[in-house]
This record gives structure tokens, C-alpha cells and sequence, in this order.
């Protein structure tokens, strides 16, 4: 893990594990932070994919785009997938089987095969408490099949099942939030990330692996093919997400919350929305409105992150308003 | 010396997925299935089995979490009923194609709606398409020694397929028959000791499940559908060396006092042996009857069925299910489609018994094949007749 | 070079339409999407490898100065690089053909 407290891109392992030559769309934020999250692990990886963006354009018969085994079955079953793989190497193992020392599992699904179809396979693969990782990619909608909402969609997005006309705002429900959900099974490790901030998001990835039974990572992937934005900007559109506070960075390690960033001030959501055609339609006072839900949602988990921070501890372990000598 | 144990058939179901050793078992209860993965997970929990159990959430994922075992390389079984094989058909037409090897015993039961926890077929004929090979047992030795056969055949190197193991739910899985087990060390030199050819390792990465464009699809479906056609030689092998080492055999179409005979009744799944105490009884009166009882479902046994059938004029077959809608029972459409361009063909009657669990007694049996020859000689109005139903 | 999936007859693929090449999807020239191609600067660049880092095809790498460079043969003129590079060794111009 200490590896990967580098800040020197030079330094990061050379191998494409997912290689040139996919068919992703241009400038495609989840083909790079797949990109950059594998290159935060070993060779000593499976792979098990959800039907989505990241699964088609590596994936078309006679090749194939990753170096890693990899498979792909359904959409909404990858954790069921993956659970299946991890307790067959256990078992395989335990019967004498020779088999490479320590393989990973690592289940990657986007926003739609976790948070809507996915959902029950990931809750059932966290409650059982395997020994995997799952990484969910979040571009914000279906955007395989033509940007169609998800539960994953933020309020007021323009998608083509929630459209903007005379009777719509958009999306008329706030963004699920996933990344709690998955807290809430009480697994070892949560974390959210972006390719805004690439080596943050490879020291998350990188731990969660690393970590003995289930870890979840939530990965922010700009879409600029679905989210109406410049295909040159999606860095800079994932850090704005990051800096208005509506996609804050954070971990959760055993029911302990810990925040990535420290940002003393959010910037106005409008300087998010403004960069995204999805968002282009919404007015002042709708705006208005998502700043007031995010500035909530964000002291929320500042709450949650002192008090779940270890000097917060053992203060109250000293007894109720009393301060340590 | 042969030790024959009253054993309830789940039970011995789940003691025969013991001897074949597998490596995962994911498994959602449902019934009439659920003895057999309680007493799996019991088996489990005290280290006579040694395995992973994973308790699923739900049969789309135990399906799913097998699909995962089995392209690890791991042998791998799972069990299910109707409404939990409804729930997992789209995994389960994905299993065939992507040649991962994986023992499923289905307990047949009813599809809903209405609920019906009961058995008919329904069930069976809602994955019928779905490129597994299917073996229909009737007693309990058939269904304890099918079970250790399909993981000999499925994990055959030529074969390397899913195989679907067949009994009927209540009526077989929750009685008490006379069972004889095969003996550990005779089942573990019967069953093959190679694993999957590719399996998902780190060592030598493959991707598996690539999608298909138009250009290539239909050479992916053709290759499917070569290789179960070719899997029929290696079920017959399987069958015939269980044979010379338990002493059982198992054809793709068995007889009953059916050489010769020129009234046939077809029959699939337990109620085949009530049929036969009727057919005793009506041979008994002097009837020329016989019975053949389909063994082999998928691939379907064509040839078998042909030549079993050579001599007889009338072809009586029972189906468990209806095609709504359509000719009727599913079994006696493939039978007359089986016998369409033959130069020598049999009348085919079809009835459609047993719905959701309705017995179908030895007398309903021997009504039926008087009302079967009848109905060939006279013809009827109707594409099928439905036994039973109070008009 | 593999045969191309309009060539390929049902015995040539592998079982279950297993592919057994890792990686084998580059010989697919992504490069022709483009509409935008990177030009370089090389005096500004100081071969920090961000633009490597933040490219979403993986093709850039070091040439043989040691300067960070895209494969043309796959680059989709997205101007990822172009904007995260912050010494602006990199402009997209128009792609004529």
C-alpha cells in the first residue's frame, strides 16, 4: 500500500491491463478510470464484468481488450458471479489444487447493474462477506443503451426517460446513494473516487483490494457523450463535482468515516451543472434547490466523518462533556 | 453384497451430490427442493462434505454464483423447482453456450400462477430450449444414480455442458424408496478427474462471454448446437460403463413389454410407474399394451424413439404441461414432429394429465389408453384431450 | 492477424466463444475516429507523464527522447491530454485528411 502513496505518474505501473484499441467513446472517463484503477493492482486479478458501457467496447467477439481473465455473463449479476469465483478458489485451494498465490476478485459493474437490476446480487454478496472487491462505475444513467435515467442519476439530469418538457424537470428523484447502502452491510472498506483525482483513486482501489473481505468502491465517470460536455474537460467536470460537494471523495474503513478532501468551502453547485448540457435546462430556482440538498447531504457526512474520527473517540470514552488532561 | 437403505429421496439426492465431491454448491430453497439443500448444508456443516455453500439470496444469483464456480474450474452444483427455475432462466440459457459444466436436480413443480406447490411439468418444459442436456428420472435409484452420471457427462472434455437432472417433486423428492448407493471409491473412479480446459486464472487470462455481432452469431449457435447433438455418444458411454461397474443401465428411451406391441403408452417423469402397474393389468386382460418411458429428453432421442415405436400402430403419450394455445402437449408435439417425414408413422394421441400435482390413478391409466386407441380409431376433434378436468 | 468475425466458420472459435489472446483487440485502430489530433511542443514538455496518466485509450508513452507521446494508431483526439497538461506542451488541431 505504501507503493501507492506515489505522486509521480512516471512511477505507475507501465502495463494496460485494459489495452488500446477499445471501442469506448472519445474521451470516455470510464475507460480511464478503469484504466488507472487496474493499474493500481497486481497481474494476480479476475475480473467479472456487468453488461454496460465498460463490457462492450472491450469485449467483441473474436477479441478482447483486457489482459487480466475476465468474465461476462448477464447485467445484473455480477456480484453473484464474483462470489461464485471467490468460493471456488477457496474450495479448489482447500482440495490441494494448485493455483496462483493470493487471486484477487474484483466485480466491476456500472451505475445501472449496481444501484438498480444489481442490487440484490451486491447486497447478497456483501452480507455473505466475500473475499472481493466491487467497484461500481458510475457514469450517471444507462448509458450503453442511449443515456436512459438510473437510480444513479442526479436530480434534475435531462436523460431520455427523464427528459426535460413542459411537465418535467428531468429526474425527479435525488441520487441514490450508494456507497452508504453498501456501508450499511457493515463491510471492511467503502470508499468513493473519480479519475479527477487519479492517485487518490488508485490508493482507494489498490486498499480495497488489499482488504480482507468485501470492500466497495464508488467510482464518479464522466460521460461526455451522455452528460452533453466537452470530451476534453472530463477531468476537470469530475473535480468540479468533487469541489461543489455533489460527489464528495471519502472512505469508510469498519464503520469509521474519513474524509479524502479537505475543502473548508463547497463552490457553488452551479459551476458544475453549468459545464454539463444535461443540466443546461434547469433553472435558478431548481438550482437553488440542489445547492440547499447537497450543503445538507455534505454536513451529513462531515457529521458522520468527526464523529467517526479516533480523537472523537476517545473523547467520549472520558465521559460525557468532560475534555482529557 | 448390495446394502439397499429406505432412504427419502432428497435425502438421497443430496448424499449422492456427496460421493461426486463437488467443490461449490449455491443453492436458494424452494420447495419441493428444500431437503435437498438442508441436508447439503448439513452435510456441509459437518465436514462430510467438503465444500463451499453459499446460501444465495436468490436462484437468479445461485445460478449465477455457479456460472462464477464453474468457469473457475470448480465442480459445481446447485437445485432448484418451477417459480426458482422461472427466476433463473436467463442465467440458465447462458450456461449452455458458455459450455460451464454445472449439475442442476430440478424437483419438478408447477408454475404459478395459480401458486401450486405441486408437480407437473411445467417447469421442465419452460427450459427446454435452453441447450442443457436433461435426463427425466422416475424412482429414487434413477435420480441418485443420474445425478452422479451428469457430473461424469458434463464434465467430459467432448462434452463440457450443463446437465439438468429431473424428478418429480413430492412425489419422488419427499418419499421414502429403497435406495442403493454406489460406493465412494467406485463413484470417484467413475467420474472424470480433469477440469475445465480454460478455466478464469490469473496465470493464462481469457475472457469469457464476449458478445456477438450479427456476423458471427449465428456460427456461435451453431457450434452450440453441435456439440449437445454430439453429447448423446457420451451419455451412452456414461450409461453403459455405469452399468458395467453398479450394475444399472439407462437408455435414452426405455422399454416396458413394448416389443411388439401395437398400442404404445409414452410417459415421462414418476407417474411412468403407475402406468406400468396399469399396463400389467390391462396386458394381464389380454391387450396388446406396452409402455416406453422417455429417459432422455435433451438431446432428444430420435432414433431411439423411432425404433421403439417400429411395430406399433397407436402411440399414446402423457404430458405433464400445456403449450396454451398451441398443439397441446409439448412431449406429443416433438413426438409427432418426430415421426412427420417417417415413411411408417403411428397415430400419436396426446393427453395431458397430472396438472399441479393430481394423481393420475393406475385406473385413470388404463382409461386412458382405452380412450387413446379409441380416439386414434375415430379420430377427435380436438388437438390433445385433458384428463380429468371436471366440465 | 486473427481472421475477422465475418470470416471466422463455427470451428474456428474456441469453446463457449472463449477468447484465448489477451489484449487482442489492439489490432483494432481506434485512431481512425478522430476528428482532433495532438501536436507537441516537446521544449515545454518535462516528462512528468500526467497526459499518460489521465489518456482514456492508454496509448501515450514515452518516445525515444523521453517525452510523453500518443500512438496515433489509437488515438481518439479527445484533448484529455491536451487540457491536463498544465507546461500546454500538447494543442489539438484539426484532423485533415
Amino acid at each position: 500500500m505504501e507503493k501507492y502513496a506515489i505522486y509521480v505518474p512516471r512511477l505507475v505501473k507501465k502495463q494496460e491491463n485494459l489495452a488500446p484499441g477499445h471501442r469506448a467513446c472519445i474521451g470516455c472517463g470510464e475507460a480511464l478510470a478503469i484504466r488507472q484503477a487496474f493499474k493500481a493492482l497486481d497481474n494476480n486479478v479476475i475480473v467479472a464484468n456487468a453488461t454496460g458501457c465498460a463490457e462492450i467496447f472491450a469485449s467483441q467477439l473474436p477479441l478482447t481488450s483486457w489482459q487480466l481473465p475476465w468474465i461476462h455473463t448477464l447485467f445484473e449479476n455480477t456480484a453473484a458471479v464474483a462470489s461464485g469465483i471467490e468460493a471456488a478458489y477457496k474450495a479448489m485451494r482447500r482440495k490441494g489444487i494448485k493455483l496462483p498465490e493470493n487471486t484477487k476478485v474484483v466485480a466491476i459493474a456500472g451505475d445501472g447493474g449496481t444501484s438498480d437490476i444489481g442490487l440484490q446480487a451486491l447486497s447478497g454478496a456483501l452480507e455473505r462477506g466475500h473475499d472481493f472487491t466491487y467497484i461500481c462505475f458510475d457514469n450517471e444513467a444507462y448509458m450503453n443503451t442511449g443515456n436512459q435515467r438510473s437510480s444513479a442519476t442526479p436530480f434534475g439530469a435531462a436523460t431520455t426517460t427523464s427528459p426535460l418538457g413542459k411537465k418535467s424537470v428531468g429526474q425527479f428523484s435525488w441520487k441514490k446513494n450508494m456507497p452508504e447502502i453498501a456501508a450499511a452491510h457493515n463491510i471492511p472498506y467503502v470508499a468513493t473516487a473519480t479519475h479527477g483525482y487519479p492517485f487518490d483513486l488508485m490508493a482507494k482501489v489498490a486498499k480495497a483490494v488489499a482488504t480482507k473481505g468485501p470492500a466497495y468502491v464508488h467510482i464518479l465517470s464522466v460521460c461526455p457523450t451522455g452528460w452533453r460536455s466537452p470530451t476534453d474537460t472530463i477531468n476537470r467536470q469530475a473535480r468540479l463535482a468533487v469541489q461543489t460537494g455533489m460527489f464528495p471523495l471519502y472512505e469508510v474503513e469498519n464503520g469509521v468515516y474519513k474524509m479524502s478532501l479537505d475543502l473548508p468551502k463547497l463552490r457553488p453547485v452551479a459551476d458544475y451543472l453549468k459545464t454539463q448540457g444535461r443540466f443546461r435546462h434547469l433553472s435558478d430556482d431548481v438550482i437553488a434547490q440542489i445547492q440547499k440538498r447537497v450543503e445538507m447531504e455534505y454536513q451529513k457526512l462531515l457529521e458522520k466523518a468527526k464523529h467517526g474520527s479516533k480523537t472523537t473517540k476517545r473523547r467520549s470514552r472520558a465521559g460525557a462533556g468532560k475534555v482529557p488532561a | 453384497m448390495v446394502t439397499r437403505v429406505g432412504v427419502e429421496v432428497s435425502i438421497a439426492v443430496a448424499d449422492a451430490v456427496r460421493l461426486a465431491n463437488p467443490d461449490v454448491i449455491a443453492a436458494y430453497p424452494i420447495t419441493p427442493q428444500t431437503h435437498i439443500v438442508e441436508h447439503l448444508a448439513e452435510l456441509v456443516a459437518n465436514g462430510e462434505l467438503d465444500a463451499e455453500y453459499i446460501p444465495v439470496e436468490s436462484e437468479h444469483s445461485a445460478m449465477s454464483a455457479c456460472l462464477g464456480a464453474a468457469a473457475s474450474g470448480a465442480r459445481t452444483f446447485t437445485a432448484t423447482a418451477s417459480q426458482g427455475l422461472a427466476l433463473m432462466n436467463e442465467v440458465v440459457y447462458v450456461a449452455a453456450p458458455m459450455r460451464l459444466p454445472i449439475v442442476m436436480v430440478v424437483a419438478n413443480r408447477a408454475l404459478s400462477a395459480p401458486l401450486s406447490i405441486w408437480c407437473d411439468h411445467s417447469d421442465l418444459m419452460s427450459v427446454r430450449d435452453t441447450g442443457w442436456i436433461q435426463i427425466v428420472t422416475e424412482n429414487g435409484q434413477q435420480a441418485v444414480d443420474n445425478t452422479i452420471i451428469a457430473f461424469r457427462i458434463g464434465e467430459d472434455p467432448r462434452v463440457l455442458l450443463p446437465v439438468m437432472v429431473h424428478l418429480d417433486g413430492f412425489n419422488l423428492t419427499h418419499v421414502i424408496e429403497p435406495i442403493i448407493f454406489p460406493e465412494q471409491a467406485e463413484v470417484d473412479k467413475f467420474l472424470p478427474k480433469n477440469r475445465f480446459p480454460l478455466p478464469l486464472n490469473p496465470d493464462r487470462p481469457v475472457a469469457m462471454g464476449d458478445f456477438a455481432p450479427p456476423a458471427i452469431f449465428t456460427e456461435a449457435k451453431w457450434a452450440q448446437e453441435v456439440n449437445l447433438r454430439n453429447s448423446k455418444k457420451v451419455i451412452m458411454e456414461a450409461w453403459n460403463d455405469f452399468n458395467k461397474t453398479f450394475g444399472r443401465q439407462y437408455l435414452p428411451v426405455e422399454k416396458y413389454h413394448s416389443d411388439g406391441a401395437k398400442v404404445l403408452l409414452m410417459t415421462m417423469g414418476s407417474s411412468g410407474e403407475t402406468a406400468s402397474v396399469a399396463i400389467d393389468e390391462l396386458r394381464a386382460e389380454g391387450m396388446d399394451v406396452g409402455q416406453i418411458r422417455l429417459r432422455l429428453w435433451r438431446p432428444f432421442p430420435l432414433e431411439e424413439l423411432r425404433e421403439a415405436v417400429k411395430d406399433a400402430d397407436v402411440l399414446i403419450v402423457m404430458d405433464r404441461a400445456i403449450s396454451y394455445g398451441g398443439p397441446g402437449g409439448p412431449v406429443a408435439s416433438e413426438v409427432k414432429s418426430a415421426f412427420y417425414n417417417q415413411p411408417k408413422k403411428p397415430k400419436v394421441v396426446s393427453f395431458v394429465i397430472s396438472l399441479g400435482g393430481r394423481d393420475t390413478t393406475v385406473s385413470a391409466f388404463k382409461d386412458i389408453v382405452r380412450k387413446g386407441i379409441e380416439i386414434a380409431d375415430r379420430g377427435s376433434k380436438n388437438e390433445y384431450e385433458i384428463y380429468g378436468v371436471r366440465e | 492477424m486473427a481472421k475477422s468475425e465475418s470470416e471466422m466458420t463455427w470451428k474456428d472459435l474456441e469453446i463457449g466463444c472463449i477468447v484465448t489472446e489477451p489484449g487482442s483487440a489492439r489490432q483494432y485502430e481506434s485512431g481512425t475516429w478522430r476528428s482532433q489530433r495532438p501536436t507537441y511542443d516537446f521544449t515545454r514538455c518535462i516528462k512528468c507523464g500526467l497526459c499518460a496518466l489521465y489518456c482514456p485509450e492508454g496509448c501515450i508513452g514515452p518516445n525515444k527522447d523521453g517525452h510523453f507521446e500518443a500512438d496515433l494508431f489509437y488515438c481518439k483526439g479527445c484533448g484529455v491530454c491536451a487540457r491536463e497538461c498544465w507546461p500546454q506542451v500538447i494543442k489539438m488541431v484539426e484532423e485533415v485528411e
